[in-house]
């Protein structure tokens, strides 16, 4: 069974800044770190790997800075990595990204699954997982928070959606984009790293790629105008609650199970009485 | 001077012009939590009453009448200590600092911030933080306050390369049994006038005054912080690398040791899994410095030391999401292990670094001996151990018994090892018993003559430290 996963370098601060000349994310002179979500991912593709002895190789696309991210995922277990790297990729948006990552997976033959953050912190998006499945013409279900079971032929996932989660069974092929706290991501391991830089990395250009056609790589396969980067705002949503101590407390237990806090639990008979 | 005269309707009337009256609590009035600390196997008594103090100067006319009057005080902060050293064990009046919370000023100039007692540890190190600096103690326990970290001279988990909460307090604001009101030191980095008040303050426990105002020495902040979390396949084999580690060239912020029951205790605590937890032993050793390169080799010497000692493998914590991960868990331990069982004690020695084995193993053999469960943690790079005896389901006289022999037994090992009997959590009233043994007759006498010079009629903190 082969297990692929997608990975990314962002930025590591926790606030994305953004050139207010000309809009674009400052990358220079801050300090590099893997994407989060993406640990998640990988954490996820071990968990499998000790149920199903699954090979589990990673990619990236990015310059060769980007080697620093192969470099730790194989330090936390991956087996092998791949490096899509071409002046052409330059410039792509989420359209033309998950196309160039699609292409760089089929270089590496069948693929039982393809695993992905939920979203990078950088970009935000969270549309290139899904987008790689659409690509490639395989089933994928974003969100995806708990892992119930998986096999050699597929797997069980519950998907977290906006009011509700919905269990999912998968066959192989398939893609999946995972929700931060899936698992508890490992750290990376110093014997495994001394290991990991003693292999190569496949470097993949444009030229390795099953379809050459430049219109679909880099700025000129992307479609997408942006008007204006800038950085989200977080809104803090506050409650006060206000009223004796036991209607506080059923209003803050019915907040936190609107939020899900906690799983659809129901209320055992009444509270205060 | 017992005994204390108890606090009547006449003395409540003197106290309520003092302070006002929303800040004079007695009878049912008063919180339960004022009649302990986190220790509740060391006891409880209420005080007759709680009065929460604003400045120096409400604390000096209650004193002066207290002192008058022969009531006993007993100040307390947060009351998050462990050796029952906020129990008012005559009753009489508890003064609570924890109104007293701003921080009066964070002065780059003079890389110092001066504050009120009751700022709890977590608000300082934040304002600090955000001010661009590092407020370098590191106690556990981060809602304590600081006036209580001053007066326990708390450790924490820094202390390897910075050194305990003694050695950042410039100047504090006291408030005397009889209720004068001392400066002590002040902003200057250091200080060779004369006997040192200060430091004989700083650890005193609230037993020769109470601390309205201090300033401590703040320091440039370093830019990274990187941790190496290191399995191993026994407690004794992590502990043996310590000394090996503290060779290295580089000054390790911490190095703390911690075993793989306790983690599963965080793990159920918190709801949350620890990474790469399934090894039996750890150590955690973190760096800090200011660029990656220098982090880097820091690290490098570390690992291989660590390789060559045995260690299984070494994990790299260098994201603010993978030390969160970590130190959560560090930091939950405590509380993880007081949730695991019914009650507990906890013994808090300090041992030479080259000793700190032994006295594991000696405590392993104990939980053999007696068939009690022990957990144990601690700063293994400065020798203190905390070790806890949990009670579980085991009955109530057995528990009595066991507790006070393996107690003893710990104490006894500890000096046998040349160690002290508390690295950072204090004596209050629950280990006299064991200074006494440790410190001998002609130590315990000078300290009782100190506390009679500031506090002829014990008036303050009665029955913590010495009697």
């Amino acid at each position: 069974m082969k297990i692929v996963v997608c990975v990314k370098q962002v930025p590591d601060t926790q606030k994305v800044q953004v050139d207010p000349e000309t809009g674009v994310l400052i990358r220079q002179g801050i300090d590099t770190k893997m994407n989060p979500y993406d640990l998640y991912a990988l954490e996820t593709a071990f968990r499998i790997k000790e149920k199903t002895q699954a090979e589990i190789y990673v990619i990236t696309m990015g310059p060769d800075s980007a080697k620093a991210v192969l470099y730790e995922s194989m330090a936390l277990g991956a087996d092998d990595a791949w490096l899509m790297s071409d002046r052409r990729f330059a410039g792509a948006d989420v359209l033309a990204t998950s196309f160039t990552l699609a292409q760089g997976i089929k270089t590496m033959g069948h693929v039982d699954l393809i695993l992905c953050g939920k979203q990078t912190t950088d970009g935000d998006t969270a549309q290139v997982g899904p987008a790689i499945g659409e690509v490639l013409k395989i089933p994928h279900v974003s969100w995806v928070r708990k892992l119930i079971d998986a096999d050699e032929k597929g797997i069980t996932v519950l998907q977290e959606m906006m009011d509700s989660v919905a269990e999912v069974r998968l066959n192989y092929p398939c893609l999946l984009t995972v929700e931060k706290g899936i698992f508890e991501p490992g750290l990376p391991s110093y014997l495994k790293m001394k290991e990991a830089k003693k292999k190569d990395i496949h470097l993949l250009t444009m030229d390795d790629c099953e379809c050459r056609d430049i219109r679909r790589y880099g700025l000129s396969g992307s479609p997408t105008q942006v008007e204006k980067i800038f950085e989200p705002s977080y809104d803090l949503e506050s409650v006060r609650l206000e009223g004796t101590s036991e209607e506080n407390a059923s209003a803050l237990y019915d907040k936190l199970l609107e939020l899900k806090v906690f799983e659809g639990g129901k209320k055992h008979g009444t509270i205060g009485n | 001077m017992k005994p204390y005269k108890k606090v009547d309707e006449k003395d409540l009337e003197v106290l309520r012009s003092f302070v006002s009256e929303d800040r004079i609590f007695v009878n049912d009035d008063i919180h339960p939590d004022y009649s302990h600390d986190e220790m509740m196997i060391y006891g409880k008594r209420k005080p007759e009453v709680v009065i929460q103090i604003k400045n120096a100067q409400e604390a000096a006319k209650i004193m002066k009448y207290a002192s008058e009057k022969n009531i006993a005080v007993t100040p307390r902060g947060a009351g998050t200590g462990l050796c029952g050293g906020c129990v008012p064990l005559e009753g009489g009046i508890v003064v609570n600092t924890s109104l007293m919370n701003h921080i009066l000023e964070i002065d780059p100039d003079t890389m110092s911030v001066t504050l009120e007692p009751g700022v709890l540890l977590m608000e300082v190190q934040e304002a600090v933080k955000n001010a661009g600096f590092l407020y370098a103690p590191d106690p556990g326990e981060k809602s304590a306050t600081v006036g209580g970290n001053v007066m326990t001279n708390a450790g924490g988990m820094r202390a390897v390369k910075y050194g305990v909460t003694r050695d950042y307090v410039r100047g504090m604001q006291v408030v005397t049994p009889e209720g004068e009101i001392l400066e002590l030191g002040g902003k200057v980095a250091k200080n060779s006038s004369g006997y040192s008040l200060l430091h004989l303050m700083i650890g005193s426990e609230g037993t020769l005054g109470i601390v309205t105002r201090i300033t401590m020495k703040i320091l440039p902040s370093p830019k990274k912080m990187t941790s190496l979390l290191i399995p191993f396949d026994s407690l004794s084999a992590a502990l043996k690398t310590v000394p090996e580690i503290m060779k290295l060239p580089d000054v390790a912020t911490t190095i703390e040791f911690m075993e793989k029951e306790v983690l599963d205790d965080a793990q159920e605590y918190l709801g949350k899994e620890f990474p790469n937890r399934n090894y039996p032993a750890y150590l955690i050793v973190s760096y800090s410095g200011n660029s990656q390169a220098q982090i880097e080799s820091m690290l490098d010497r570390a690992s291989e030391t660590a390789m060559k000692n045995k260690a299984l493998d070494v994990f790299l914590s260098d994201t603010e999401e993978r030390q969160e991960a970590i130190w959560n868990a560090r930091g939950a331990f405590l509380e993880a292990i007081k949730n695991s069982t019914t009650e507990m004690d906890e013994c808090d020695v300090v041992l030479n670094l080259d000793k700190v084995v032994e006295f594991v193993e000696y405590t392993r053999e104990c939980s053999k001996k007696y068939h009690v469960r022990i957990r144990s943690f601690g700063h293994a790079g400065d020798g203190n151990l905390h070790v806890y005896i949990c009670k579980d389901d085991m009955d109530d006289a057995t528990w009595t018994r066991v507790v006070h022999e393996v107690m003893d037994g710990f104490y006894a090992k500890a000096r046998e090892l040349n160690g002290q009997v508390s690295g950072e959590h204090g004596i209050g009233h629950a280990k006299k018993k064991y200074l006494e043994e440790s410190v001998g007759e002609t130590q315990i006498q000078l300290m009782r003559k100190i506390k009679q010079v500031f506090d002829p009629r014990f008036i303050l903190n009665p029955g913590k430290i010495v009697d």
